[in-house]
């Protein structure tokens, strides 16, 4: 993929907290380039800092070090004002926490109305009261049940199909989603990848960041794999989940579990002391 | 050989403000063998942390037991009576394992003296060293560092800490460890070394048998014996693991395992669908079968009638479409609900 295609480049991004003995390189030197309409996974356990790395790329925490470029924008990497504004417009969230996400004094229809206001030609009237049933009604949500509520009266699983309304709604031409189905049970999970997935079709390219290989493998064209900080390891999904080449990658995928048929499996294991790998190989 | 544990009609409730009701469990039976890993699997919401909290005796207003009873040992007392729960029941015969194991540490004492006093509180003779001892020798098989014991639970990370009150509540070598989402907060490995610790117990026989609930079926599938699938506050398919996973007959279990995601190269590329719909709302459940409105069996007797758990089989389902299908002629009636 030459960088002329690629929609969004990433290079050298490194973000570290704290000064002196207390320094914690949460990101360090990731690279990596997603094109129009491709779904890219990052995997990892919590703390491999993939959080951080899409905060980074989202533009809410300043990188230490490094460089993102987004498309025709170029390097957007220190805008400010008016021109991060437009990065936003075409750079959207879906985020981990949905009670963390929403004001809480703005119902449903203040927050959708109040997202649209990032765009520069927003639909007015009957078409945007339109456009905002057809966004609630592709994620399972009521309009009219709905709109007039509160964040507080709305379960979680609502909250994050609500995000995923707002982005159906903006149509960014990136979603940066960061465990997007944490709140959501097994029945639910893949309606929303399904939702996701479906969002490509309208070009928009997806960075999907979850610890959960199973969904990764499900929605994801290409596997970036998170370990303290850095990409150990990435690669088209099949290639990856069929010769996985990292000792992290492999333990990843070693430990998650099948659908088995009793006890047996996993008392059987051998590796059951957390290892430790480099990360420099 | 006799069950360690039955349990006969559980309902439990909670009791809104208003005096709404939130029927959580309703009518859940079941019974635990010794040795036996029984798995509950169920979407949040579905009454498995309330059944776990009812079968702990740690039930408190606004949760109100409305009936059960509860037999251990074959010595029976009823849910609704608190008092009549013989009082070294709790903890030493039964205990939880919480889900939100992170917050049920007390942040003002060390690891050591919290272990001391869990343990004091039962065993009032114990010795000091004998108690810091055993607990030093748990924290090993979950690979933590004796310095744990030194530590204030905020020195330790969240996945540290569940493995802190897993150790802490299985000190006492309770006969039955009812663990409600143990893993939850864990990555894979960290799981996998939980759910190692747990069976190393009960291969060792520290404890009899463990209840384990859980949203997660391929890590409950690797652990349970026999697995029992709730929704809506009711068991709607009871079975062996083998049997659940490969041939589940409730269209619920079989929705839940189509969209289970593995990494393996079968999902990758292939379209999933999930459940539509959401689960209802346990104020005004649904009349008759509670899953009907999702259903795509449903059929008019499910709209109406609440169909009774039978047994096909060896294991147990609850559904109008199983038995038409099966040809099964429940031995009960089925009951308005």
């Amino acid at each position: 993929m030459t960088s002329r295609t690629a929609l969004l480049e990433v290079e050298g991004l490194t973000r570290r907290f704290g000064s002196g003995r207390n320094v914690v390189t949460a990101v360090k030197d990731v690279s990596f380039t997603l094109a129009p309409g491709e779904i890219v996974a990052i995997v990892g356990e919590s703390g491999s800092g993939k959080s951080t790395l899409a905060r980074l790329i989202l533009r809410l925490l300043p990188p230490t070090a490094g460089t993102i470029r987004f498309a025709e924008l170029g390097d957007v990497t220190r805008l400010r004002g008016g021109q991060l504004r437009r990065y936003w417009q075409h750079v959207q969230a879906v985020f981990q926490d949905p009670f963390a996400t929403f004001n809480q004094f703005f119902t449903v229809r203040r927050f959708l109305l109040r997202s649209l206001g990032i765009l520069d030609d927003p639909p007015q009237g009957t078409a945007r009261d339109k456009a905002i049933a057809a966004a609630l009604q592709a994620v399972g949500l009521e309009p009219s049940d709905v709109l007039p509520k509160w964040p507080h009266q709305l379960s979680g699983g609502q909250r994050q199909r609500l995000m995923i309304a707002r982005t159906l709604l903006l149509r960014p031409r990136l979603v940066v989603a960061d465990e997007p189905t944490s709140m959501l049970d097994a029945s639910l999970r893949v309606t929303v990848l399904n939702l996701l997935a479906e969002l490509r079709q309208h070009g928009t390219s997806i960075l999907f960041i979850t610890h959960d290989l199973g969904q990764a493998f499900y929605l994801a064209d290409r596997l970036l794999v998170m370990y303290q900080g850095e990409i150990v390891e990435h690669g088209p999904v099949e290639a990856v989940l069929s010769a996985p080449r990292h000792p992290y990658t492999q333990r990843l995928l070693a430990d998650v579990p099948r659908l088995g048929e009793g006890r047996t499996a996993l008392t059987t294991s051998e590796h059951l002391t957390p290892h430790h790998f480099s990360t420099s190989s | 050989m006799q069950p360690v544990l039955t349990v006969e009609n559980v309902e439990a409730a909670y009791r809104l403000p208003n005096a709404q009701e939130v029927r959580a469990v309703d009518g859940v039976s079941l019974s635990v063998m010794p040795g036996e890993v029984l798995g509950i699997v169920g979407e949040s919401g579905c009454g498995k942390s309330t059944l776990a909290s009812v079968l702990a005796f740690t039930a408190r207003p606004p949760l109100r037991i409305k009936a059960g009873t509860l037999a251990f040992d074959g010595q029976r007392v009823p849910l609704t009576e608190s008092e009549r729960v013989p009082s070294d029941w709790r903890g030493r015969l039964i205990a939880l394992l919480p889900q939100g194991a992170m917050n049920s540490l007390n942040p003002t004492l060390r690891i050591r003296d919290f272990a001391l006093d869990v343990l004091r509180a039962h065993e009032p003779n114990v010795d000091r060293r004998v108690a810091v001892e055993r607990a030093r020798e748990r924290l090993q098989q979950l690979s933590l560092p004796p310095r744990v014991l030194d530590s204030y639970p905020h020195q330790l990370s969240g996945g540290m800490k569940q493995r802190v009150v897993a150790v802490i509540s299985t000190l006492l070598n309770p006969r039955i460890l009812i663990a409600d989402e143990p893993t939850s907060a864990l990555d894979v490995s960290s799981q996998r070394a939980l759910v190692h610790l747990l069976l190393e117990l009960l291969e060792r026989r520290i404890i009899t048998s463990v209840l384990f609930i859980s949203h997660d079926l391929p890590l409950l599938s690797n652990v349970a014996d026999q697995i029992a699938v709730m929704y809506a506050g009711e068991i709607v398919e009871l079975g062996a693991t083998r049997q659940i996973v490969r041939t589940p007959q409730h269209p619920y279990t079989q929705a839940l395992i189509r969209s289970t995601l593995v990494p393996e190269r079968t999902i990758q590329g292939r379209r999933i669908e999930g459940i539509p719909g959401q689960p209802p709302d346990l104020r005004k459940p649904p009349p008759g079968c509670r899953f009907h409105p999702r259903c795509p069996h449903a059929m008019e007797r499910c709209t109406r009638e609440r169909p009774p758990l039978e047994l096909i089989d060896g294991g147990r389902v609850a559904c109008w479409w199983v038995f038409e299908r099966l040809r099964v002629v429940p031995s009960r009636e089925g009951s308005d609900a």
